[in-house]
C-alpha cells in the first residue's frame, strides 16, 4: 500500500527517489581508500577508475536507451589516439587535450549516430561491430599516424596544472581519473533522472509505443549516443594521458566486448553497474593473471555464465533483490 | 456543417495481392464517438496503422482538420493532435503508470529533450500527468511499475498515455480487448465521460456497447466501408446482420 502522503504529492515522491543515497556516498568515500590501503596498486586503481568511466558511457545506451553495442571502443579509441597525438605533436597540457580529444570523439559519435539510430536489435549489434573494426583497421594501416601495432610513441604530458607531475606510481594518474570519472559520474546521474532519462527508459521500455506518443526517438538517439560517445571518449583520453602511450588495443573488439562484459556483470541501467563491474573485473584480472595468465578468461567466462543465470541483473541488481528480502522479512 | 477533425480520401493498402483498404472514405466530427466495427480480419486495424502513419498507404490523403498530414512521420502526427491506443498493451513495463504519463507530458511541452534538469523540477508536467491519472482512477497505484498494475488498470494507462498528448482525434483499438463484460462497461463510461473536444473512433466488438455509447457506426468488410450510419440504421440493415451481426450469432 502506497502511502497517501506520497500519492497526495507525487513531486515530492519523485523527488525521494532520486535523492542520494548513504550507500552512494559511502561508496565514492571508498574510491579513496586505495590512497591509504593499497598505494602499490595506484596504477591498477587509475585504470579501474577509467574502465568505470568507459563502463558508464555504454551503460547511457545499453542501460537506459538500450541500444546494445560491441562497438564502443571505437569512441574510446578514437580519443586516445587524439589526446596522445596531440600531446606527441608538443601540446601536454593535460586538460585541454582531455577536452579536445573527448570533443573529437562526440563528433566521431554524432556521425555514426545517424546510422546506429536506424537500427535495433541484431542489425545494430553488427553495425556497432562493423564501425568498431572498420576504425581499428584504419588505424592499425595508418601506422605513420599510429605507430601502427607498435603503439604510439612519444607522448609527453605536462604537469597537471603546472604542478602535479604523472609519476611511475600512479598517484597522480588516480587523482586525476578519480576526479574526472566523478564529474561525469554527476553528470551521468544528472542525465538519468532528467526528463531526457526519462524518456530513453521509455524508449529502452517499449520503442513501439514511443511514436505513438509524439517521442521523436530517433533524434533522442542521436542525442544520447554523441554525449556517450564524449564520455567514452573522456576516458580513453585519460588512459592515454595516463600511461603516456595508445596502442591499437584501445580500438580493439576486445576491449568493446570486455567493456560489455564488464557492465553485464555490474549490472545494466543502474548508473553504479559498470563501475562495480569494473572494479570487480580489473580486480580478478590482476589476481588471476598473476597465478595463470593464459586460462584468466576461464574464470571470466564462468562468471558471466553465472552472472546471467543466476543474477539476471548483474551483482547490483542481485544485492538490491537481497536488500529488499531482507527488509521484507523484517518486517 | 462544421469541418471534419479527421477525414480520409480514396485511402488504398495492400499487401500483395491481399487488399486490406480500398477506397476509404471517412469523416469524423469534433467531438463525435464514432465506432468502428466488422469482422475479423476486415481491416479495422489497419486502418488506424494508415491514419497515425504506422503504416504507408499506397493512395489516397488524410486530413486532419484542414490540414493534410499524409506525409507526417508518426510522432509528427501526434504533435498534430492524432493519437491512437493499442489493442495489446503497447506500455512500458518497468516504469511507473506516473513515469509513464509524465514522459507523454514531457514529450508534448517540449521538455523531453532537456538532460540538464531534474525531473522533479517540472512540476507542471508532473502535476497534469497526475490530474489525468486521478481522472481515470489510477491514482492510488500510480507509483507501482506498469507490470504490477491489474489489466484492467493497463488498458486504462493505454488511455492515459494517449490523453497526455492532449489529442483532437483519439483512436481506441479495442480498448476493453480482455476485460471482463462488467469492467468494459465501466471503462466505457470513463471513454463518453472524455472532453466534448475530442472526437473518438473506437473499434469494438461487444454490440451493446457498440450501441449505447456510438453517435455513428462505421462498419467495414473485406477492406472496405459497408456502410456508414446511426447505431438504429445500422441495427435495421440486412447486409449488416448478414456480414457482420448475424455470423457473430452464429459464433
Amino acid at each position: 500500500m502506497v502511502t497517501s502522503s506520497a500519492v497526495a504529492e507525487p513531486q515530492r515522491y519523485l523527488e525521494a527517489q532520486i535523492r542520494w543515497r548513504p550507500v552512494e556516498i559511502a561508496f565514492w568515500l571508498a574510491t579513496l581508500l586505495p590512497f591509504v590501503l593499497t598505494p602499490n596498486y595506484l596504477v591498477l586503481a587509475s585504470q579501474i577508475a577509467i574502465t568505470a568511466l568507459f563502463a558508464l558511457s555504454l551503460d547511457l545506451i545499453l542501460g537506459y536507451a538500450g541500444i546494445v553495442s560491441l562497438g564502443h571502443a571505437a569512441y574510446f579509441g578514437f580519443a586516445s589516439y587524439t589526446a596522445g597525438l596531440i600531446a606527441k605533436w608538443g601540446w601536454g597540457e593535460p586538460l585541454t587535450g582531455l577536452v579536445i580529444a573527448a570533443a573529437a570523439a562526440g563528433a566521431l559519435g554524432y556521425l555514426t549516430s545517424f546510422i546506429v539510430a536506424r537500427f535495433r536489435h541484431l542489425a545494430l549489434i553488427m553495425i556497432t561491430l562493423g564501425l568498431g573494426l572498420l576504425l581499428a583497421e584504419a588505424a592499425n594501416s595508418a601506422s605513420w599516424l599510429t605507430g601502427g601495432a607498435d603503439g604510439l610513441q612519444g607522448v609527453r604530458m605536462w604537469k597537471l596544472f603546472g604542478v602535479f607531475q604523472f609519476d611511475l606510481y600512479g598517484t597522480t594518474a588516480y587523482n586525476y581519473s578519480l576526479v574526472v570519472l566523478f564529474v561525469c559520474f554527476l553528470v551521468a546521474r544528472r542525465l538519468i533522472n532528467s526528463p531526457f532519462g526519462l524518456a530513453l527508459r521509455g524508449i529502452r521500455e517499449n520503442a513501439t509505443r514511443m511514436p505513438a506518443i509524439g517521442a521523436p526517438t530517433r533524434a533522442h538517439i542521436r542525442k544520447v549516443y554523441t554525449i556517450a560517445a564524449v564520455m567514452a571518449g573522456v576516458a580513453g583520453a585519460l588512459l592515454a594521458q595516463t600511461t603516456e602511450t595508445v596502442s591499437l588495443e584501445t580500438l580493439s573488439f576486445q576491449r568493446s566486448a570486455d567493456v560489455l562484459v564488464i557492465l553485464i556483470l555490474g549490472g545494466a541501467g543502474r548508473l553504479y553497474g559498470g563501475l562495480v563491474g569494473a572494479i570487480i573485473y580489473m580486480v580478478a584480472r590482476d589476481q588471476f593473471s598473476g597465478i595463470n595468465p593464459q586460462y584468466w578468461y576461464f574464470w571470466i567466462g564462468t562468471l558471466l555464465v553465472a552472472v546471467v543465470i543466476f543474477l539476471p541483473n548483474g551483482i547490483l541488481g542481485g544485492a538490491a533483490r537481497l536488500v529488499r528480502f531482507f527488509e521484507r522479512s523484517r518486517a | 456543417m462544421s469541418p471534419s477533425a479527421l477525414s480520409t480520401r480514396g485511402l488504398d493498402k495492400s499487401f500483395g495481392s491481399l487488399v486490406v483498404a480500398s477506397d476509404i472514405e471517412l469523416d469524423l466530427p469534433p467531438g463525435e464517438r464514432y465506432a468502428l466495427i466488422g469482422p475479423n480480419g476486415a481491416g479495422k486495424t489497419t486502418l488506424i496503422n494508415l491514419i497515425t502513419g504506422m503504416l504507408k498507404p499506397d493512395k489516397g490523403r488524410i486530413f486532419l482538420g484542414p490540414d493534410e498530414i499524409t506525409a507526417l512521420k508518426p510522432e509528427e502526427r501526434v504533435k498534430c493532435g492524432l493519437v491512437r491506443t493499442f489493442q495489446i498493451n503497447t506500455l512500458f513495463p518497468h516504469l511507473s503508470a506516473l513515469e509513464a504519463v509524465t514522459l507523454a507530458v514531457c514529450e508534448r511541452r517540449g521538455y523531453a529533450g532537456s538532460w540538464w534538469e531534474k525531473l522533479p523540477a517540472y512540476g507542471d508536467a508532473i502535476e497534469e500527468a497526475y490530474a489525468i491519472l486521478l481522472s481515470l482512477r489510477l491514482a492510488a497505484s500510480c507509483h507501482r511499475p506498469t507490470r504490477e498494475l491489474a489489466y484492467g488498470q493497463q488498458r486504462l494507462l493505454e488511455i492515459a498515455l494517449a490523453l497526455a498528448t492532449k489529442p483532437k482525434v483519439l483512436l481506441l483499438d479495442e480498448p476493453a480487448a480482455g476485460v471482463p463484460q462488467q469492467e468494459s462497461a465501466e471503462l466505457f463510461s470513463v471513454i463518453a465521460g472524455l472532453s466534448q473536444e475530442i472526437a473518438v473512433l473506437f473499434i469494438e466488438h461487444d454490440m451493446n456497447v457498440v450501441f449505447r455509447f456510438a453517435h455513428r457506426i462505421i462498419v467495414m468488410a473485406a477492406g472496405r466501408i459497408l456502410l456508414q450510419g446511426t447505431p438504429k440504421e445500422i441495427a435495421a440493415d440486412a447486409r449488416v446482420r448478414e456480414v457482420y451481426l448475424g455470423r457473430a450469432r452464429h459464433g
